[in-house]
C-alpha cells in the first residue's frame, strides 16, 4: 500500500522510465549520473524520502518520453545498485530492467586518484574501473589500481 | 605474458624460471663471454623522469646481448614538452622498437602504455605504483644469498608509502610465503590497500615503527631512502629519519647469513661502515639489475636462453 501511495504522489506517466528504490537522498545524483539534470526538454518527476517497506525510506524518479538504455541504467549501479527500473508504454509497465555493473565500468567516471595517468583528459584510451566487489561495491582503476572512494567518484562523472 | 607492468603479470613459476635464466647469463653480464641473443632487436628507453641505475642497466643488458637501444632523451627537449599525449608517444616508439622500458611520474602510466602498444612494455617505475624489474633483481639477489625465496623473514624499512620498489617486492615475497616486517615512520606507512592485498594473500605482516628491534631475527633487511620533501620541516625529517639508519654496530647480533639490501641511491640510511660487513649486498644488487633485465628482455622477446652458456665462471 505504502509503495502504491508513493507512486501516486506524482502523476502516472504515459511513456517513459520509472526508477524506484533509489536510496533516500540519492535521486539528485541519479539525475546527474544519467545526464538528465542538464536536459531541459525532458519532464522529470522526483519523489524524495518517502516510506518504503524494503528500504525504510527511498527516492523515486520518473522520466517522461524517454526510455533509458541498458548502458545508461548500468551507470545507476554506482549510486543505486538495488534500484528497480520500469519502462512505461501507454501507462503500463512494458519492461522491467535491472542495473548491472558487470566486471568493469568503462568511460562513465574518471579515476579519483590525482596522480593517475587518466587525469590527463587528452589521453584517448577509455577510463576503466574494475569492479572488485559488488556488496559492498568496490572499484579499482584499471591503470593505477587505486581503490575508488564512491562519494568522491560521483563528482568525476564523464 | 605480453609485458611486465606489475608482479601479477608473472606466476611464481615464471619468476623462478626467469631467475634461473638470469643465473646462466651471469658470465655474459660480466662481459666474460659474448652471446648476441638479441642481435637485430631494438629497445626503446622511455624515461619520463630521472633514472640512473634502471636506465643504464637496461641499456647495458640490451648491449651485452647484442641488441641496440634508442633513448627518449631529455623530456625537456622531447615532444612531450609540446604536449604530446603518452598514447601518441607510445604509438611512435612502438613503430621504432621491439620492446619498451618505461618510467613515468604518473601512476598507471605503464599499464596505459601497454594497452596502447603492440610491443611489450617493461615497467621501470610508475609514480608511487610499481617497479617489477627492480623486484626481479631483488629476488635474484635474495635467491643468490639464501638459495630460496620461500619462508624468509624480511624487514622492509624506511619510506614504504611512496617507495614503489617495496610495493612490488612485498607482493612478490608474500607469494613465496615470506613473513614481512614493515618498519616505517607513521607518516610513511605502507598504503592500506597494499596491506589489504598482502593479507588477502594470507601474508604474515607486522607493521612497526621500530627497526633495530626487528633485525636480529631477519633473513633480509631491505632499506629505502626517506626523502626530506615528504616532511613539513627539516627538524621533523631529521628526528624521524634518524631511526631508520644502520651502522655496523647495529648488526653485531644479527643472523650470520642475514643480508642488507637497498635499491640505491642511499643518502645516509646505511653508514659506510656497513659496506665491509658480510651482510652488505647493495652493490651486488645493483649489478644484478643487468642480469635480471637481460633475462626479462629475452623472456618478453620470446628468445630462449641456452641451457648451457660457456665462456666464463658464473
Amino acid at each position: 500500500m505504502a509503495d502504491e501511495h508513493n507512486m501516486r504522489r506524482v502523476t502516472a506517466i504515459r511513456n517513459g522510465t520509472v526508477i524506484d528504490h533509489i536510496p533516500s537522498g540519492q535521486s539528485l545524483k541519479v539525475l546527474e549520473l544519467l545526464n538528465i539534470a542538464r536536459d531541459t526538454s525532458v519532464p522529470v518527476s522526483l519523489v524524495m524520502n518517502v516510506p518504503s517497506k524494503k528500504m525504510g525510506s527511498k527516492d523515486i524518479v520518473k522520466v517522461e518520453d524517454r526510455e533509458l538504455t541498458q548502458t545508461e541504467l548500468d551507470r545507476l549501479a554506482l549510486v543505486a545498485p538495488d534500484s528497480s527500473i520500469a519502462i512505461i508504454r501507454a501507462y503500463t509497465v512494458a519492461e522491467k530492467l535491472e542495473v548491472n555493473l558487470g566486471k568493469e565500468v568503462r568511460n562513465v567516471v574518471q579515476c579519483t586518484f590525482s596522480n593517475c595517468i587518466t587525469q590527463n583528459l587528452r589521453e584517448p584510451l577509455p577510463h576503466r574501473l574494475r569492479v572488485t566487489s559488488t556488496d559492498p561495491l568496490t572499484l579499482r582503476c584499471h591503470y593505477c589500481q587505486r581503490p575508488q572512494d564512491l562519494d568522491e567518484l560521483i563528482h568525476n562523472l564523464l | 605474458m605480453k609485458g611486465l607492468i606489475t608482479m601479477d603479470d608473472l606466476t611464481n613459476e615464471d619468476i623462478l624460471s626467469i631467475l634461473d635464466d638470469a643465473a646462466r647469463l651471469l658470465p655474459v653480464a660480466r662481459g666474460k663471454t659474448y652471446l648476441p641473443l638479441l642481435e637485430g632487436k631494438i629497445l626503446g628507453n622511455l624515461f619520463f623522469e630521472p633514472s640512473t641505475r634502471t636506465r643504464m642497466s637496461f641499456e647495458t643488458a640490451m648491449k651485452r646481448l647484442g641488441g641496440d637501444v634508442v633513448n627518449l632523451g631529455d623530456v625537456k627537449t622531447s615532444s612531450v614538452v609540446k604536449g604530446e599525449t603518452l598514447f601518441d608517444t607510445i604509438q611512435m616508439v612502438d613503430g621504432y622498437t621491439d620492446i619498451i622500458a618505461m618510467r613515468h611520474p604518473r601512476q598507471g602510466a605503464a599499464r596505459y602504455a601497454q594497452d596502447a602498444a603492440r610491443v611489450p612494455i617493461l615497467n621501470g617505475g610508475d609514480g608511487a605504483g610499481h617497479h617489477p624489474t627492480q623486484t626481479m633483481l631483488d629476488l635474484f639477489t635474495i635467491l643468490q644469498s639464501h638459495g630460496t625465496l620461500e619462508g624468509l623473514t624480511v624487514v622492509l624499512a624506511g619510506d614504504l608509502r611512496y617507495g614503489r620498489t617495496v610495493h612490488s617486492l612485498s607482493h612478490a615475497l608474500v607469494r613465496f610465503g615470506c613473513k614481512l616486517i614493515l618498519s616505517s615512520p607513521e607518516l610513511l606507512r605502507m598504503p592500506t590497500e597494499i596491506i589489504a592485498d598482502l593479507r588477502e594473500h594470507g601474508a604474515d605482516v607486522i607493521e612497526t615503527e621500530d627497526l633495530l628491534g626487528n633485525i636480529n631475527d631477519a633473513d633480509v633487511v631491505y632499506m629505502t631512502r626517506i626523502q626530506k620533501e615528504r616532511f613539513a620541516d627539516e627538524d621533523e625529517y631529521t628526528k624521524v629519519a634518524g631511526a631508520y639508519k644502520l651502522h655496523d654496530r647495529d648488526v653485531a647480533n644479527v643472523k650470520a647469513e642475514m643480508i642488507i639490501m637497498h635499491p640505491l641511491p642511499r643518502v645516509d640510511e646505511i653508514h659506510p661502515s656497513v659496506d665491509s660487513t658480510r651482510h652488505a649486498r647493495y652493490f651486488e644488487q645493483a649489478f644484478n639489475g643487468v642480469v635480471a633485465r637481460m633475462a626479462l628482455l629475452c623472456r618478453l622477446l620470446n628468445i630462449e636462453v641456452p641451457a648451457e652458456i660457456h665462456g666464463g665462471e658464473a
